[in-house]
C-alpha cells in the first residue's frame, strides 16, 4: 500500500468518527456554556434517540432520512418537557446536586430502556446506498464515512450560520459570554434555554441515530460514551460551537490513527493527551480565558 | 411417653434428612445485567431447557438454581457473588461463569468452599488447573484456536494471517492457540493486533483499516460472543475487505446463532471451527431448537452459550445421581471424570486428568439457505478434540 493513501484512509476514518462526536456533543458545548449546567444526561438523549430511530426503522420499516428526522423532533420534544420539569429546578443548586440528578437521570435511562426494549445492541441496517465502498477517484472508501464527513461539515456550517448570523444566535452567544448583562438587556434567558436545550437534544439524538453504526446502541451507552463527550466538550472550550468541531476531529483523528498505528496502547493516549492540554490550557483548546 | 417422643424425633429426623436429599441447591453465577445480559439470558435458558427437556429423569430429586449476577468481565463482582452462594445460600454446586476473568478471579473461593463448580462457559485453557473443583462443560480457546490453525493452512491453503483479538485472557490464548498451530504448518501471522477490551464494543474500524493495508490471506478474531461479534462482521463488511480478498475466520464466537441474522449478507462465506451451531443435524439438537423456538419465539434459537450451560446441567445431574443427592465434592468430581452425554453438539467426555471437555470440532461456512436467512453448513468435522494447551502442556496449561 503506498504511504499517502494509507494516510489519507486514515484521516477519513478518523474524521467521520470525529463528525459523530461533534454531533453528538454541540448540545452539550451550548447547555454547559449557556446555563453551566452539568447536564451527564446528555448522552441518554443521544442513546433514547437512537433508540427511536433505529426501532422505526426495524419495526415500522421507516426509511433511513425519515427515521432520523422524527428521532431528532421526538428527542426535541421530549427534552423540552424534561427541562421544564426537571431541569429549571435544579438551575440555582450547586454542581454536585446538577451531577447527582442527571446521573440518576441516566441510570433511569438506562432501565427504562432495557425493560422496554432489552439489554441486546439494536442493529442498524442501513439502506443500500449507504453500503458498500465508494470510488472518490484516488482511493476507494467506505461509503457511509464519506456521507458522515459530508453531513457533519453541512451541519457545521448551517450551525455556524445560525450562530454568527442570526438574531438568536446572537442572543445565545451573548448569553454565554456574559448571562447577567444579557438578562438586563431584556433577553430571556429561560426561553432561550429551554430552546437550545431542545435543539441541543435533538442533535444528540440525530447523533446517536448517525453514529450507531460506529459507536453501536445498547442500554449501556449513555455511560460507555459520557467521557469521550466530557473530553471533546472540555478540549473544545464550553459554548463555542467551531471549538467543539475542532476538538471533535482532533479527538477523532488523533485517536483513529493512534489505535491503528499503536493498537497496543489502547485508550491510554487519548486521556493522556487530554490531559496534557488541560493543563496548558484549562479552559479547553478554543475557550476563552476567564 | 417418653418412647413415643423418641420415636416421633427418629421419625423427624429421618423425613429431614430425606427431604435434605431430594432437594440440590445449584448457584448459577452470570450477568444477568450490563453488557454480558444477553448472554447471562442464553445461559438461564440453557438451564431452563435442559431442565424441562429432562425432568422425567431428574426425579427424585429437586434441582433448585439459585441466581446470582456477576455484572460484567471484571472478576471482582463474581468472586463477591460466589461467596454469596457458598456462604448465605449454601448451595450443593456452583455453575455458570460467561467471562473468564470471572473464572479466574472465583477460582480461590471455589477452591475453598470445596463445592464442585460447573464452568459454562468461560473458555481460556489454564482457568481448570486453578481449582481442582472446576469442571469444563463448555470450551477452550485451544480447542477451535488450535484446529482452525491446522485447518488454515491445510484446508484453506493460507500463507499469511493477521490476528485480532480482544486484549484479556481468552483473546491472548485464542492468538496462542492458532499461531501456534498455523506455524507448526507453514503459515505466518504477520501481525498481533489488540481490539480493545471485552467490556465495551470498540469502533472496529481503525483495526480493521490496519489489516487490509497489510493485505494477509486470512484474517483471524477472536472477541467475545455477543455485541462485539456482530460489530466485527459490520465493520468487515463495510471495509471492502472480502472484496480486497481477506477472508474472516475465527472460533465461532464471531458467528454466535443469536446475532448471526443481524450480521447481514457480510456474514456470507465466513470460516469458524467450533463445537456447535444451531443448524447441526442430530436429533438431540433438533429437539432443543423446536422447544427453544416454542418458548422464546421463531427468532430465537440456543447457540453455544446455551449449549454450555445445557450441558453443564446434564454433569450436575449426573453428579447429582452418582452421589444420591448428597453432592459430596470428591465423589461429585470422582463420578464426572470421563463422563460420557450426548450433548446437542454431538458426543462429549470429561477428561479425567484435566476435568476439561472432549467434543467434536466442526469446520463451518457461512450460506445464505433457500429460505434467505443465514445458516451454518459444515464443512469438516474432528472427533474427540482435547484441550490442546493442556494436552501438550503449554505456557500456564502445564500442571505445577
Amino acid at each position: 500500500m503506498i504511504f499517502g493513501i494509507d494516510v489519507i484512509s486514515t484521516l477519513l476514518g478518523g474524521v467521520a468518527a470525529g463528525m459523530v462526536l461533534f454531533i453528538v456533543s454541540v448540545g452539550l458545548s451550548v447547555t454547559m456554556g449557556l446555563m453551566g449546567f452539568v447536564n451527564l444526561a446528555h448522552g441518554g438523549f443521544a442513546m433514547i434517540g437512537g433508540y427511536l430511530i433505529v426501532l422505526a426503522m426495524n419495526r415500522l420499516g421507516m426509511p433511513f432520512v425519515a427515521a432520523l428526522a422524527i428521532g431528532f423532533v421526538v428527542v426535541a420534544a421530549v427534552s423540552t418537557i424534561f427541562e421544564r420539569l426537571l431541569y429549571s429546578r435544579l438551575y440555582r443548586a450547586t454542581e454536585l446536586d446538577q451531577v447527582l440528578f442527571t446521573i440518576g437521570l441516566v441510570f433511569m435511562m438506562i432501565a427504562s430502556v432495557t425493560l422496554a426494549v432489552g439489554p441486546e445492541t439494536q442493529p442498524l441496517t442501513l439502506p443500500t446506498w449507504l453500503q458498500g465502498q465508494i470510488n472518490l477517484g484516488f482511493i476507494s472508501y467506505r461509503t457511509y464515512s464519506i456521507v458522515l464527513i459530508a453531513v457533519g461539515t453541512v451541519i457545521m456550517l448551517g450551525l455556524w450560520l445560525g450562530f454568527e448570523r442570526t438574531r438568536m444566535g446572537a442572543q445565545i452567544r451573548a448569553a454565554v459570554d456574559n448571562r447577567r448583562m444579557a438578562e438586563s438587556l431584556g433577553i430571556n434567558i429561560t426561553r432561550l434555554f429551554t430552546l437550545v436545550f431542545a435543539f441541543g437534544s435533538g442533535m444528540a439524538a440525530l447523533g446517536g441515530g448517525l453514529g450507531a453504526e460506529f459507536l453501536g446502541l445498547d442500554p449501556q451507552y449513555p455511560l460507555k460514551y459520557l467521557v469521550i463527550f466530557l473530553i471533546v466538550v472540555a478540549v473544545g472550550g464550553l459554548g463555542r460551537i467551531t471549538g467543539v468541531f475542532y476538538a471533535s476531529l482532533i479527538i477523532g483523528v488523533v485517536d483513529f490513527a493512534l489505535k491503528k498505528y499503536l493498537p497496543q496502547g489502547g485508550t491510554v493516549f487519548i486521556y493522556g493527551m487530554t490531559i496534557l492540554l488541560l493543563l496548558w490550557r484549562p479552559q479547553g483548546l478554543f475557550g476563552k480565558s476567564t | 411417653m417418653i418412647k413415643r417422643m423418641l420415636a416421633a424425633t427418629a421419625a423427624l429426623a429421618i423425613t429431614t434428612a430425606f427431604a435434605q436429599a431430594q432437594e440440590v441447591k445449584i448457584g448459577l453465577v452470570a450477568p444477568f445485567t450490563g453488557i454480558g445480559a444477553e448472554l447471562g439470558q442464553q445461559i438461564d435458558r440453557g438451564v431452563q431447557q435442559f431442565l424441562k427437556l429432562n425432568a422425567g429423569k431428574i426425579a427424585p430429586y429437586k434441582l433448585t438454581i439459585i441466581k446470582r449476577d456477576d455484572k460484567n468481565p471484571s472478576g471482582a463482582d463474581s468472586k463477591v457473588a460466589v461467596q454469596e452462594l457458598l456462604t448465605q445460600e449454601n448451595v450443593d454446586a456452583l455453575a455458570g461463569w460467561i467471562y473468564s476473568p470471572n473464572a479466574i478471579a472465583s477460582a480461590p473461593v471455589v477452591s475453598a468452599g470445596k463445592k464442585l463448580a460447573v464452568i459454562m462457559n468461560a473458555g481460556t485453557a489454564f482457568i481448570t488447573n486453578l481449582s481442582p473443583y472446576y469442571v469444563r462443560t463448555s470450551f477452550s480457546m485451544w480447542h477451535a484456536g488450535f484446529a482452525l490453525g491446522e485447518a488454515a493452512a491445510k484446508q484453506l491453503k493460507a500463507k499469511t494471517a493477521v490476528v485480532g483479538y480482544s486484549d484479556f485472557p481468552p483473546g491472548k490464548d485464542s492468538l496462542a492457540a492458532f499461531k501456534r498451530a498455523f506455524e507448526a504448518n507453514g503459515g505466518q501471522v504477520i501481525d498481533e493486533i489488540p481490539m480493545g477490551g471485552p467490556a465495551q464494543v470498540p469502533d472496529f474500524t481503525p483495526f480493521f483499516q490496519r489489516v487490509k493495508d497489510k493485505k494477509p490471506d486470512l484474517f483471524f478474531v477472536f472477541v467475545p460472543a455477543g455485541d462485539h461479534a456482530l460489530a466485527v462482521v459490520k465493520t468487515y463488511g463495510a471495509l471492502g475487505m472480502k472484496a480486497a480478498g481477506i477472508k474472516l475466520i475465527g472460533p465461532g464466537d464471531i458467528t454466535q446463532d443469536i446475532k448471526l441474522q443481524a450480521m447481514g449478507d457480510a456474514a456470507i462465506g465466513l470460516i469458524t471451527m467450533h463445537h456447535y451451531n444451531a443448524d447441526l443435524d442430530n436429533p438431540v439438537n433438533k429437539a432443543l431448537v423446536a422447544s427453544w423456538k416454542k418458548d422464546y419465539g421463531a427468532d430465537a434459537t440456543p447457540d453455544f452459550v446455551a449449549i454450555g450451560a445445557y450441558d453443564g446441567m446434564a454433569a450436575i445431574l449426573h453428579a447429582v445421581q452418582a452421589t444420591k443427592g448428597k453432592m459430596d465434592p470428591d465423589a461429585a468430581l470422582a463420578a464426572l471424570k470421563g463422563w460420557k452425554y450426548d450433548s446437542p453438539r454431538g458426543p462429549i467426555a470429561i477428561d479425567p486428568e484435566t476435568r476439561d471437555i472432549i467434543m467434536n470440532e466442526y469446520l463451518v461456512e457461512v450460506v445464505k439457505g433457500a429460505d434467505g436467512k443465514l445458516h451454518q453448513k459444515v464443512l469438516g468435522k474432528i472427533d474427540a478434540v482435547k484441550d490442546a494447551c493442556k494436552a501438550q502442556k503449554i505456557g500456564p496449561c502445564a500442571p505445577k
